[in-house]
């Protein structure tokens, strides 16, 4: 009898301490946030309003919605909703532990011209740096490969679910180049070489020409294929993998992201898409802001980032790389931020912080991890802002969220009320109860 | 002869007039500075609203809601609506030093001191006292069991180097486990052997070993002061400048900041510093903290962490952002610190972080870039926190200072001002045409054996130290 009735407490228990895990439904379940105050990046702000979320998407928002019956309430009071954040550029879920384990990094494939790789299939959706990453308010990722002059193909990345087919939001999203020469897109640590500078141009302007070589093979290789689709009196074409994948990149088609920092490369990039007719992004642009102009001129987006570094030249203001973001913004340049990073890509809301703190107007740094990622990667239409009809990738918070201290009260990825737990709190939660 | 003279000083002029715009060590007038009207974060007793601090030859003389200058003269500040903190302690950083920060090729290096590197000239000092960093604690890299001795400066940019010793802080030593002294990132170069040791217990016996050595070469000189009255023949023992560092560690004298991650090797260290008679003033990264907080308490170590890096090696893979928490509620007196030029400057964005992840309050989260890095480093008695009496080490920031939009205005060490936003700003306009100026002149005078392609390349950034290299040795 006495067993039986533990029995039954330790199921009631169990059952309680299971249901905030039944909260965290299925992507069908309806969700009505009521009572919050929604900042909707495109369309202003609700002081009191509600969100209705019905099969992943966002099928209401407004100061009066009608939810459907059952609809699980989340009450948002003195609380505020925001779209889930948005990182340009990061290694999520292609690396693990950076050095020492070079099992478990995936970023960078051998060889020069990577064009065909795509890194969607490779992201472990069990990476600890998932969890780390989403529970600070980012709730999707570009993913990208890092290795050779042609890196590979980016993918937008949800940060939940199952499998990496079902968190991919956009595989192919763009083709990585990382530009020869100078300042590469690198990561802080042992990032740039310096050498003399003639011999360095000159091997510059080789790796360049290259560069251009592969491209017009691509746009040869496309045409010969178109032709011999359209007459099979032709010889038959062999597939080059790697062609194949940059047949759409040389068409303009598909962006590339350009990884480039300095205001010599920069220049050189812009002639050089130019050239050879490229839907381009730059990526890293430390000194975006020496060639504001020109960036706007041509309306090239640029992905700004890591912040977190120090100014390129000796001579440079001690702040020039804080103000980058709102010089660029003074031009008139379309620009998002990037953490370029995996371990670092939870403070992605700092660095767009600390932008606004050297002269980026605040609505414009929120917009710059939201919507405007949303549409340099051509994906406006699905996330970056709260609208209906866009996924319901929300972060309910109690502050402003670029701001440090302010908490993340609920996750929501896909229509899923994710649980705010990661590898970190549940170390945190097991250490602090050590007796 | 003179233009040859104007060549060779271009380089240093622009280095100089690049100095000027700080307005370094700038002393005011008067011996007196009133800064009026702000909120004063003291870090040691609490916030005053719509304080004044009066600065008087270069200590802090009064603070408080009713201060007023006792000199008619006095320099000053209106703070209305700004925020004023301590000046800004980090408690692990290999600033202002030159060339390589690890005596690596021996698994102890108690002899050589960070104080013979010191480079006072380097752009990043004045980067990071645009951050309201004012006391550094620079230490000898991880690359060894027992490393060098450490310096701890004050960022008094523009004076002699010599006048940035903090005179009065005991002086200190690098010690480090885990993988860097183990080497196991780092292949030999071809033909160079592995060093000893490549295992946590090969670090264990190298600690060991020297402190075994240090107490018998003490025990020798102990003998020798004891006959040396009575016996005229009696012969000194050989000076040993290694074991000398190792037995002022035995006497208390010398603080040990010992490198760590994993709570494994914290704990082996703590209980070797238990048999062998030696305390750690504090462990340095201590990522794995959080798990033998109540042992490092018990010691009464303190810790200096990062707030939120993890997993850039195995052994951060444990590292999570609630250490700061987790053991400051332990009781164990706990700073963040940078590691690194870059995050030195802003360190008051990293302790918000103690209060995102675990709830540390406001005040212990200043603390812990401030008041408890001076006791970490035995310097709480001059700086730390703003108290009647102590150095006037401050900064004033636009906003709180815990806020992302905030940016440090002003930094003083010691009453004098060392960053001023505005003079920053204001002298933008004259330095680009100085720096027109001068490379007009160079350009004019290249002469046929210069080749153009020689000069320095303004696209690349400053070469990279080779300490920046070794930044994987943190």
């Amino acid at each position: 009898m006495r067993m039986k009735f533990y029995t039954l407490v330790s199921i009631l228990i169990s059952a309680a301490i299971t249901l905030p895990s039944v909260g965290a439904q299925g992507r069908g379940d309806a969700i009505v946030i009521r009572n919050a105050r929604i900042f909707t990046v495109t369309k202003g702000v609700i002081e009191n309003g509600s969100i209705v979320i019905t099969g992943g998407k966002i099928t209401a928002v407004g100061a009066s919605v009608s939810a459907p019956g059952g609809a699980r309430v989340i009450d948002a009071r003195g609380l505020s909703v925001y779209p889930g954040m948005i990182d340009s550029g990061t290694t999520i879920g292609l690396t693990e532990v950076g050095q020492g384990a070079p099992g478990t990094v995936d970023t960078s494939e051998i060889g020069d011209n990577n064009a065909n790789i795509h890194v969607d299939i490779a992201v472990n959706p069990e990476s600890s740096h998932i969890g780390v990453t989403r529970v600070n308010g980012t709730t999707t990722a570009l993913t990208m490969p890092r290795g050779g002059l042609i890196a590979g193909q980016s993918a937008l990345i949800n940060l939940d679910g199952w499998t990496w087919a079902e968190m991919t939001l956009k595989a192919r999203a763009a083709m990585h180049i990382n530009w020869p020469g100078g300042l590469g897109g690198g990561f802080e640590f042992g990032g740039g070489q310096q050498r003399a500078g003639a011999e360095l141009r000159r091997e510059q302007d080789r790796r360049i020409e290259e560069l251009k070589k592969i491209l017009r093979d691509a746009i040869a290789y496309g045409n010969a294929k178109d032709a011999r689709a359209r007459d099979a009196s032709l010889p038959r074409m062999e597939t080059d993998l790697r062609l194949e994948a940059l047949v759409p990149v040389a068409r303009g088609q598909m962006s590339a992201v350009i990884h480039a920092q300095v205001e010599r490369d920069i220049k050189k990039v812009i002639a050089f898409a130019d050239e050879m007719k490229l839907k381009i992004i730059i990526s890293g642009a430390v000194e975006g802001w020496r060639v504001a102009d020109q960036l706007k001129a041509k309306n090239i987006p640029v992905i700004i980032g890591p912040v977190n570094r120090m100014p390129n030249r000796e001579d440079d203001g001690y702040d020039a790389v804080y103000t980058n973001a709102a010089m660029l913004h003074k031009a008139g340049v379309k620009f998002a931020f990037q953490t370029m990073g995996s371990a670092e890509a939870r403070d992605l809301p700092y660095q767009a912080g600390e932008s606004a703190a050297f002269g980026l107007p605040k609505e414009e740094a929120l917009k710059a991890v939201t919507i405007y990622p949303a549409e340099i990667f051509g994906v406006a239409d699905q996330i970056g802002s709260i609208e209906v009809g866009k996924l319901a990738n929300l972060i309910i918070t109690d502050g402003d969220p670029l701001e440090i201290r302010t908490q993340i009260k609920h996750l929501i990825i896909r229509g899923r009320d994710v649980p705010l737990t990661s590898r970190h709190t549940e170390l945190y939660d097991k250490y602090k109860s050590r007796p | 002869m003179k233009k040859m003279k104007a060549i060779t000083s271009i380089a240093v002029t622009l280095a100089l007039s690049v100095s000027a715009l700080g307005q370094s060590g700038q002393s005011a007038a008067s011996s007196e500075t009133l800064i009026k009207n702000a909120t004063i974060l003291t870090a040691s007793h609490g916030t005053i609203k719509n304080g004044s601090i009066l600065i008087r030859n270069g200590k802090i003389a009064a603070v408080g809601v009713d201060v007023k200058a006792t000199d008619p003269n006095a320099r000053v500040i209106d703070a209305t609506g700004k925020y004023v903190t301590p000046g800004i302690i980090d408690c692990h950083s290999h600033t202002a030093s030159t060339g390589s920060i690890n005596e690596g090729s021996m698994s102890v290096t108690a002899m050589v001191r960070i104080q013979d590197i010191v480079e006072p000239e380097h752009p990043n000092i004045y980067r990071q006292l645009a951050g309201g960093l004012t006391t550094v604690n620079v230490l000898h890299g991880s690359a060894n069991a027992i490393g060098g001795q450490n310096a701890v400066l004050k960022l008094k940019r523009g004076k002699p180097v010599n006048e940035w010793f903090v005179a009065d802080a005991p002086p200190g030593i690098k010690f480090a486990l885990g993988e860097n002294p183990k080497r196991s990132n780092f292949q030999p170069q071809p033909g160079q052997q592995r060093r000893y040791p490549a295992t946590r217990m090969g670090v264990e016996e190298v600690i060991r070993e020297a402190f075994i050595q240090a107490k018998e070469y003490m025990a020798e000189w102990q003998e020798y002061e004891k006959k040396k009255g009575t016996d005229s023949k009696a012969i000194p023992p050989r000076r040993d400048l290694k074991l000398d560092a190792l037995a002022e560690i035995l006497q208390g004298k010398r603080l040990i900041h010992a490198h760590c991650y994993r709570s494994d090797e914290i704990l082996m260290l703590l209980t070797l510093g238990d048999e062998l008679g030696f305390k750690i003033k504090t462990l340095q990264h201590v990522l794995e903290g959080y798990k033998v907080a109540k042992e490092i308490a018990a010691h009464k170590a303190g810790a200096s962490t990062f707030a939120d890096s993890w997993s850039y090696k195995m052994e951060a893979f444990d590292a999570i952002p609630y250490n700061m928490a987790v053991m400051a509620s332990r009781g164990v007196v706990v700073t963040i610190n940078s590691d690194s030029d870059e995050r030195a400057r802003r360190l008051y964005l990293e302790a918000p972080k103690a209060m995102k992840y675990g709830g540390v309050s406001e005040e212990e989260a200043l603390k812990m870039i401030t008041l408890n890095a001076a006791i970490q480093l035995g310097i709480d008695h001059r700086t730390g926190s703003i108290d009647v009496g102590k150095d006037a080490d401050l900064v004033i920031f636009s906003q709180h200072p815990f806020s992302v939009y905030t940016v440090p205005e002003m930094t003083f060490i010691e009453g004098e001002v060392y960053f001023d936003r505005k003079a920053d700003l204001e002298g933008r306009e004259a330095l680009k045409r100085e720096k027109e100026a001068l490379i007009k002149a160079e350009r004019g005078q290249t002469g046929p054996g210069q080749k153009k392609d020689d000069r320095p390349d303004p696209n690349l950034r400053p070469k990279e130290s080779p300490k920046d290299q070794e930044d994987i040795n943190r």
